[in-house]
């Protein structure tokens, strides 16, 4: 793949044209999943479990069953039992057998909101009224929600297989940490020794939800040969085909999956919950069945993030050199292993150029939902408590917090805790931006504070399909597997657009079901702008040199002779003949009788993903009286490769940021005693509002990905990991608060502001 | 499977007989903004709805600053915070109002839907406590009047007997110095419920020393709490006086833990919102 030209070269490739679903999302005419529908469609519900630990003595559906409008109830019992199996499908790994008990329970309820029975009816009020007959017949066990509590001798154990993964000896008794893992370079020990400066830490981050607006729903249908149709809002229609294939023992042939819109995922619409139930439910019923998940059943039974538990040590010398940086993180997995702890424990320190680094995990089960994927998996968690000891250390050292980083910044070269060494990366521009940004000299009043942190995303690749194909009349057609979150529609269009020269108006891009074009890894992970992009370009490669050939069988002279240029066939030199230019819509016409149609699919594994860097200044004002916090400035300056549509870029980024703001601020899970979750709603789980907010301002920093024809690198995770340890280092800087855990409500800085004056009175 | 009517009365005695004689639960729909929601989500099912906007007069607003003012109980705070002269003689009433909800919650959300809901986080209870406001109320028995405070009983609880709905507000005419003010604290900027929330309603002489005050606190007990206003009389709320209210308020206070709030935050809250909202109803008193 060679690097296409210059950024001044481009003609479509950094402009801002309008998104292809735009006009359908802000007229109201998208589909989104709870807008599909199939004919003689019935109605699914579930019933969830009241108890956060219980074992399910018995089931008894017979009076539901009996209700007249009821059209079928399944159980566990109609779900095969699959044995376990480690897969990589949705944005992590993920065991078979866990994802169908996360579904459906069998034998043992693991949270309050798992699911036991589900029905189909004609109706909502049928439905309701079904449920309320399921007798179930519970054990109540007793049950654990903290993460080190769950750890800690005694614990309520939630899974007799489950023995700790990454110690030797092989544990004999059952524990809920699920993993223990490590990743070292060189000797922190020595590395402290070398130290004139150490700060030690331990912090904790709340989990929170991915808060997408649009909650899960789905239409699905078997017909009788067993054939499946599947109409879902997902971040990726091939995974929730490969999930419900697996969990219901079906040919994955068999089964089409059409995307609807998505109304947000953020990695959270990585896995199935709704799917291969309304697939069953079909199956029972012989009809249709249509499920949508209200806000508190989101709550209740989707994914949150891991909240965890972290210690960090970092230790430098007088001028700011760091020569030792370790940590421990405990991450809540839910009621499931598979906590993001690789990923967080790879982030935490991978903006820097260490020498000694040490990180040890742990993944920890406890009664709680498992947890899903959000932007940047556990980089925002470790890079919380990371950031903020840095930003600490800067004040030990009396340092600035820019001076300190671009001391230690990791560059080309620099190798990670992880074992990988950083290839062309910006986060030496990215720190220079921020510095020169006059967000960051800018006078500050009273009660008001400025904060930095930094934050790093790997950016993956992966597999991809795209297609490009010219129609009869020379506009072409853009398909790809990617389900569209961000705006990738348009993007795809634009990188063929550019490619075959002509302008965007006249390329249109959809994504077609799963029986309709080759397989596409989903929707995560900040690879679709990467890889499916591409893939697309390639594709759009290869029908321009089929372009040439058919000019050059036109003109009847060598397909070498002739050039592609402004969406043109032109004679590559005077030798070539003189023929007028043949536009790419004249070629269009007559391709019928060059060889029939034009097009190509192309079908990628891309390698090569430039990881992310970002850097965030926050300014806040806090009320001491009453703990709370107005966020009054935010800049996020980011490297993104190159910015295909630069408008679509800022508002990843502003998205990111605003994401990482609610999680600094507000943004937990209550439970009681009980092991309820009290706040299953927005009102009281408090993302922002617009009127919490400034504009985010964003700004790009191009330092291009040379593994990508046009330079991207992913855009969409970086911008939310760095905002918690903005807002704390700002909120430190503005009243010298001592602040070490989130989300740092209007309570807990009170109480900080109450704990600050109390030893000086003492004084 | 349970049924649900809805029926929109076009006179007060036909709601009245409508209601007294109803055997099920039954609820009065004003504006609907806590009753559709509570409704969805399940919380309640009543088996009668009977909706109050149909009868002449239940929305509007009547008078003067001089004479008081009438308020239909179903008029929208939309509405309220468009009137000028309103606005003008209780201002503390009207962004007290104004804060419930949304702007969209705003063009339906009601003063008597606010009350009956009996929250004891109701932001426009505790102003128009403090403006010393009143409710007619209509029954079986004819029509009453009541202080607004001997409304809400207890979450969720009124002291309206069955056969009763409120008619109308009615705040008093402004007598010398007077005015008010309402804040409230909520984790976030808007679309919230009061973690605590304040109203106080301050009178001065010509000197700018309180000669009369009424506070009210909301959500900080089961219901909305007076606040002995004595340490502020004949002062001219100094810093002194200002330390005494804020220990009054905390006084007052016998809030819960739940997910909006510790109990020590909203006590120490209490405290800071009664000072910081007598001070905003004594400049606006100074300034009459």
């Amino acid at each position: 793949m060679t690097f296409i030209g210059n950024k001044s070269d481009l003609r479509v490739v950094g402009t801002r044209p309008v998104r292809p679903d735009g006009v359908d999302k802000v007229t109201g005419r998208a589909v989104y999943g709870a807008d599909a529908t199939m004919p003689g469609q019935i109605i699914g519900k579930v019933l969830r479990s009241p108890h956060p630990h219980a074992r399910i003595i018995s089931i008894d559906t017979s009076k539901a069953e009996k209700l007249p409008g009821v059209k079928g109830v399944i159980t566990s019992a109609d779900i095969p039992n699959i044995p376990s199996e480690e897969a990589f499908v949705g944005e992590g790994p993920m065991n078979f057998r866990d994802l169908s008990l996360n579904c459906m329970a069998r034998d043992k309820v693991l949270y309050e909101g798992h699911v036991v029975a589900a029905v189909a009816a004609i109706n909502d009020a049928v439905a309701d009224a079904a449920l309320k007959l399921i007798d179930v017949k519970y054990e109540v066990l007793p049950h654990v929600i903290d993460v080190e509590e769950a750890m800690a001798p005694g614990a309520p154990i939630l899974h007799d297989t489950l023995f700790t993964a990454g110690v030797t000896p092989k544990p004999t008794t059952p524990s809920n940490v699920a993993k223990q893992v490590r990743f070292t370079i060189g000797d922190v020990e020595a590395g402290f020794k070398q130290a004139d400066v150490i700060v030690e830490q331990t912090y904790t981050t709340a989990p929170v939800h991915q808060a997408y607006i649009e909650p899960h729903a789905c239409v699905a249908a078997i017909a009788a040969d067993g054939q499946v149709l599947i109409t879902a809002s997902s971040q990726g229609h091939f995974m929730i085909r490969a999930y419900t294939a697996k969990l219901l023992g079906i040919d994955i042939a068999n089964i089409r999956v059409t995307n609807a819109e998505i109304g947000g995922g953020f990695g959270g619409k990585t896995v199935v919950y709704l799917e291969p139930l309304a697939v069953a439910l079909s199956k029972k019923s012989g009809r249709p069945v249509k499920m949508t998940m209200t806000r508190e059943d989101v709550f209740r039974g989707t994914g949150p993030t891991s909240g965890g538990t972290i210690w960090v040590k970092v230790g430098a010398t007088k001028d700011g050199k760091i020569t030792a940086a370790q940590t421990v993180i405990k991450l809540q997995a839910g009621a499931f292993p598979g906590s993001p702890i690789n990923p967080a424990l790879m982030c935490a320190f991978a903006m820097y150029d260490l020498a000694n680094v040490d990180t040890l995990g742990y993944d920890v089960v406890s009664n709680r939902p498992k947890v899903a994927a959000y932007r940047a998996p556990g980089a925002p968690i470790s890079s919380f408590a990371a950031e903020s000891a840095i930003d600490d250390l800067a004040r030990k050292l009396g340092m600035d917090p820019i001076e300190l980083r671009l001391k230690n910044a990791a560059k080309q070269g620099s190798k990670t805790v992880y074992g990988v060494t950083h290839g062309v990366i910006g986060y030496e521009e990215v720190l220079n931006a921020a510095k020169a940004h006059p967000h960051w000299t800018a006078p500050l009043g009273k009660n008001q504070g400025r904060g930095l942190a930094t934050g790093f995303w790997f950016n993956i690749g992966g597999e991809s399909t795209g297609g490009v194909f010219i129609n009869e009349d020379g506009t072409a057609s853009v398909v790809t597997g990617s389900p569209d979150i961000g705006g990738s529609r348009a993007s795809m269009a634009m990188m063929a657009a550019e490619v075959l020269g002509i302008p965007y108006e006249k390329v249109r891009a959809v994504i077609p079901d799963t029986a309709s074009i080759g397989f596409t890894h989903v929707t995560g992970g900040s690879r679709v702008t990467y890889a499916t992009g591409m893939a697309v370009t390639q594709a759009a490669q290869a029908v321009v040199e089929d372009l040439k050939k058919r000019a050059a069988m036109i003109w009847d002279i060598s397909p070498e002779a002739v050039e592609w240029k402004d969406g043109e066939a032109v004679p590559a030199g005077a030798n070539a003949g003189g023929f007028d230019p043949l536009p790419l819509a004249a070629i269009a016409l007559k391709a019928a009788k060059t060889g029939g149609p034009i097009g190509s699919e192309i079908s990628v594994n891309a390698q090569g993903a430039g990881p992310g860097f970002g850097a965030h200044i926050c300014d806040v004002e806090v009320d001491p009286e009453t703990g709370h916090t107005t966020i009054l400035r935010y800049t996020a300056v980011q490297d993104v490769g190159r910015a295909i549509h630069p408008a679509y870029v800022e508002g990843q980024i502003q998205g990111g940021a605003v994401q990482g703001i609610g999680w600094a601020l507000n943004e937990e899970y209550i439970y009681n005693k009980k092991g309820h979750m009290d706040n299953a709603g927005f009102l009281d789980y408090r993302i922002p509002v617009a009127s919490d907010l400034p504009m985010i301002e964003a700004v790009l920093v191009e330092v291009p990905n040379t593994r990508h024809p046009f330079g991207v690198r992913g855009v969409g995770e970086v911008p939310i990991v760095p905002p918690m340890a903005a807002v704390r280092n700002a909120i430190r800087g503005a009243l010298d608060l001592e602040l070490f855990h989130l989300p740092m409500s209007p309570p807990r800085v009170r109480a900080a502001v109450d704990a600050a004056k109390a030893p000086k009175a003492a004084e | 499977m349970p049924s649900l009517n809805y029926v929109a009365p076009t006179t007060v005695s036909d709601a009245v007989k409508i209601l007294a004689d109803a055997s099920g639960p039954t609820r009065v729909l004003s504006g609907g903004t806590d009753l559709l929601v509570q409704l969805r989500a399940g919380r309640i099912s009543p088996e009668l709805i009977v909706d109050t906007k149909k009868i002449p007069g239940i929305m509007g607003i009547t008078g003067s600053a001089a004479e008081g003012f009438t308020i239909g109980a179903a008029t929208t705070g939309a509405e309220l915070g468009d009137h000028q002269a309103l606005k003008a003689a209780y201002p503390g009433v009207v962004e007290a109002a104004n804060l419930i909800g949304s702007k969209q919650v705003q063009g339906r959300a009601s003063l008597a839907g606010n009350l009956c809901n009996a929250s004891p986080a109701a932001d426009s209870v505790p102003a128009v406590i403090a403006a010393g406001g009143t409710v007619t109320i209509a029954g079986p028995s004819g029509t009453r009047t009541a202080p607004a405070e001997s409304i809400v009983t207890g979450p969720g609880r009124t002291s309206l007997a069955k056969g009763e709905f409120i008619v109308s507000f009615h705040l008093p005419a402004i007598k010398g110095k007077t005015s008010d003010a309402y804040l409230r604290f909520i984790p976030r900027t808007e679309m919230d419920i009061a973690v605590v929330g304040c109203g106080v309603s301050i009178t001065v002489d010509a000197g700018g020393t309180i000669t009369a005050a009424k506070i009210s606190l909301g959500a900080v007990a089961p219901t909305q709490v007076p606040v002995d206003a004595s340490c502020i009389i004949g002062t001219k709320l100094d810093d002194a006086a200002l330390a005494k209210l804020d220990a009054a308020a905390q006084a007052m206070c016998n809030p819960i833990d739940d997910k909006r709030g510790t109990i020590e935050f909203r006590t120490k809250v209490a405290g800071v919102l009664a000072r910081r909202t007598a001070k905003i109803a004594y400049d606006r008193a100074g300034a009459r």
